[in-house]
């Protein structure tokens, strides 16, 4: 067996973001309840990342050609992101278990050697409450992955690298 | 429809650098300080982004923009992405990118003093086939000076990035060169405590790739997660549809 390809970081200069259409999920035509997913991600020292990669990932609704189910957005001067997408369902978790709607969050950047994987929850979604991941969340930090609605249809989420009010992220 | 799918397995101990890395000066204030917290692959880990090569165009020769030969040495850079069982991952997308021949990227925050050259992005992307292979043709990037510590240059590197057949296979990378005199000096390449792991990133001069009169080749493989040996039930009741 060989082991997986070594990671390494996105560094400063990523040239990922060919068009800043890839924020936009729905862009080739899919159908569906459209939100907006904004955020803003800081370091440690309360500073905002302005040369980061944030990607989401979606499992519901399903990819298809119409909806690649995943995008991709650069922050800006103050750390923030925004994507365009379609209202995940709930989908099935691990045995007879319900997961609430989410998406799979991964940021990428200067200074991270490994990408972090963490998730958007929905505030005020019933199902939250019996989520079999968010339920492996220490009760004091469960906020960090749940997105406030700001506006009819806008969901806010602050990602925190480090320090007092740093995000879960996950080992998956 | 039931959703039954075999998670990946965890990546083995010292195949990955961490992200607390004091020589690398710019993880100080962004790794988390508290341990990642380790979760079950759900239908989000274990399935992964639609990209359809409609919707996202490959662009194997990145050496030539509008016509035009960039400058610099002209290579091929050629590879399998495979899984860590040796399995082809076929139809995955590959995108790249990189500095120039001069060590300049073509991004407004790079102000490094090199030269741009217009006729170089430094952008692409590919799709492996049903083996597995990939290919691209490019220009073999400069070295480039970055304020780490004193006198700190980057090895001569083209960024990587993949997803394979699931959120968990997700893999961003960089492949160096062979021979390079900074991979012993760079605390991102020396990141990783797994010798053999590190030296995986270094693509290997390969004349059978190497086109005559044409441009030099190298090999770069790489692997994706594999999957466990068991498969495990992840639910009957698939909701997702």
């Amino acid at each position: 067996m060989i082991t997986a390809t070594a990671s390494q970081t996105i560094g400063p200069y990523w040239h990922l973001l060919e068009d800043k259409s890839w924020a936009n999920l729905t862009r080739f035509g899919a159908e569906g309840e459209t939100i907006t997913i904004t955020g803003t991600v800081r370091d440690g020292g309360g500073k905002p990342l302005t040369d980061a990669c944030i990607e989401i990932w979606q499992s519901s609704p399903a990819a298809s050609d119409s909806f690649p189910g995943f995008g991709r957005a650069a922050t800006d001067d103050a750390g923030r992101f925004t994507f365009k997408t379609l209202k995940p369902g709930p989908v099935a978790g691990p045995g007879n278990s319900l997961q609430a709607p989410h998406l799979a969050v991964t940021i990428l950047a200067r200074g991270l050697l490994f990408h972090l994987s963490t998730r958007l929850y929905f505030e005020g979604e019933p199902a939250n409450e019996n989520d079999p991941i968010l339920g492996l969340v220490d009760e004091g930090r469960r906020g960090t992955l749940i997105a406030h609605e700001t506006k009819p249809g806008v969901w806010h989420l602050d990602i925190h690298l480090q320090g007092a009010e740093e995000t879960v992220f996950f080992e998956i | 429809m039931s959703f039954i799918e075999t998670p990946f397995r965890p990546y083995a101990p010292g195949s990955q650098p961490d992200n607390d890395t004091p020589t690398y000066r710019s993880t100080e204030l962004r790794h988390p300080a508290r341990p990642l917290l380790k979760i079950p692959q759900t239908i989000t880990e274990l399935s992964g982004p639609h990209f359809s090569e409609t919707h996202f165009p490959p662009t194997e020769n990145i050496a030539v923009n509008a016509g035009k030969e960039a400058l610099g040495e002209r290579i091929i850079v050629e590879g399998h992405v495979k899984d860590e069982d040796g399995r082809p991952v076929p139809h995955t997308m590959v995108e790249i990118w990189q500095a120039n021949a001069a060590g300049r990227y073509n991004h407004e925050r790079d102000q490094h003093d090199a030269p741009l050259d217009p006729d170089f992005k430094g952008i692409g992307r590919v799709f492996t086939d049903e083996a597995g292979a990939y290919r691209f043709i490019t220009i073999k990037p400069g070295a480039y000076p970055w304020g780490n510590h004193a006198n700190a240059w980057r090895p001569n590197h083209i960024h990587f990035s993949l997803f394979g057949p699931g959120y968990a296979t997700r893999l961003i990378t960089q492949m160096y060169f062979p021979g390079d005199p900074l991979l012993p000096l760079d605390p991102i390449f020396l990141a990783t405590a797994d010798e053999d792991a590190r030296d995986r990133l270094v693509s290997k001069f390969d004349l059978s790739i190497t086109k005559p009169n044409w441009a030099l080749g190298y090999r770069f493989d790489i692997f994706l997660r594999g999957r466990q040996a068991t498969p495990m039930e992840d639910s009957h009741d698939h909701g997702h549809r």
